[in-house]
């Protein structure tokens, strides 16, 4: 790690780089406390297979519970079991609402032959709209923002006709979201209507 | 404080006059800064603003959070930034068995301190910082901001002020000793600040 006996103005940068779970998103040693250990470990080892095998050796976890009174530990045991069940629990919920959300990709006439492309329902699976909105604009190298809808939600609208690109990308980035679940629509404006 | 999810808010740049003057407030609140703070505020980094509920403010540079604080009370960091510079900030340990609760959001009482595992500063003295037993060698005042480490753990679990100064925590062993810190794993460590 970093020398805390240095001079004055280093030179060298002093931060150090922290590895942080790519599940729970806490410093590996205390994934513990939260309810998804398991998903956790099979991270880290994965991962970073020296820190594995430094948090979860048998040594550090009996060290781990050897300061503990019986008593405590009987408790910490517990806690660790209700966190757990409630994670699962959420994920199970989770897991339901992906399956039964939908995902509507549509393709709007602003002007004759100018289309843009509304996202919408990509909530439902955990998303940052914000940041898959950036993700849009970057991928496809045209407008995309967050607009809210009247219904009260939020959609992306990404500039230009890029449906078929923009299902593509979701199904290609984020393998949680089943094809079933993504619809592509065509909103044609009726001839004749303003256009808007 | 941040016990629940925060949502997420937009990135306003900062005046240099201010991001000058914070950068000063931060000195004056952590002298153990200074041989970092060209790094955590780079004399060309841009640091932005994000206003969140409660009037809290958050600051972030290149995405990274720094330090936050609510109006213009204390500057505290992140604990993304205790991570990467544990020797700028004071500190106190909590025994192994304190560590769920303070991770839940709960009050610091003071026997996570007293026993055993825990660490309040020795109050020896000298040159500022922390001694081979892990002890803080000057007392810290009722107020002050402090970084909370863990018995076992290489890393800090949370960050807020005292509201008992380390000398009556331990002639006292009973009480709150840090109430609404910032800990791992809640909202503000999990606002997105991309
Ligand atoms: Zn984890």
């Amino acid at each position: 790690m970093v020398d805390t006996e240095q001079t004055d103005a280093p030179s060298e940068p002093q931060g150090r780089h922290v590895t942080y779970c790519g599940v729970c998103t806490l410093p590996p040693e205390y994934c513990e406390y939260g309810g998804t250990v398991k998903k956790c470990q099979d991270w880290l080892q994965k991962a970073h297979r020296p820190l594995y095998d430094r948090i979860w050796s048998p040594e550090a976890l009996e060290a781990a519970t050897a300061s503990l009174s019986v008593e405590a530990q009987k408790r910490a045991a517990k806690d660790a079991q209700k966190k757990a069940a409630q994670a699962e629990k959420a994920e199970q919920k989770q897991a339901d609402r992906m399956a039964n959300s939908v995902i509507t990709i549509k393709r709007v006439e602003r002007n004759k032959r100018k289309f843009v492309t509304a996202v919408s329902g990509l909530e439902a699976f955990g998303l940052d709209l914000k940041k898959v909105a950036k993700e849009f604009g970057k991928k496809f190298a045209t407008g995309s923002s967050v607009t809210k809808v009247p219904s009260g939600g939020e959609e992306i609208v990404v500039q230009g006709d890029v449906s078929d690109e923009i299902e593509e990308f979701l199904l290609e980035k984020y393998k949680d979201i089943p094809e079933d679940n993504i619809e592509l629509v065509d909103d044609k404006k009726k001839k004749g209507a303003a256009a808007g | 404080m941040f016990k629940k999810e925060l949502p997420t808010v937009p990135k306003s740049k900062l005046k240099s006059s201010v991001q000058r003057s914070l950068r000063q407030s931060l000195l004056t609140t952590y002298p153990l800064l200074n041989r970092y703070i060209d790094e955590i505020l780079p004399k060309k980094g841009s640091l932005e603003a994000m206003k969140l509920p409660d009037r809290y403010t958050l600051y972030v540079l290149d995405s990274q959070p720094l330090f936050f604080q609510i109006d213009t009370d204390t500057l505290l960091p992140h604990l993304k930034l205790v991570h990467r510079f544990p020797a700028g900030f004071p500190s106190i340990r909590i025994d192994r068995g304190a560590i769920r609760f303070v991770l839940s959001g709960a009050t610091l009482m003071a026997p996570g301190l007293t026993s055993a595992g825990g660490r309040l500063p020795s109050g020896a003295g000298g040159d500022e910082g922390m001694d081979e037993e892990e002890r803080w060698t000057r007392e810290l005042e009722k107020g002050e901001p402090v970084v909370v480490r863990a018995e076992g753990k290489m890393e800090a679990c949370a960050v807020g002020l005292l509201v008992e100064g380390t000398k009556e925590v331990k002639e006292k062993g009973k009480g709150p000793v840090i109430e609404e810190a910032h800990y791992l794993g809640d909202g503000l460590w999990k606002l997105s600040t991309d």
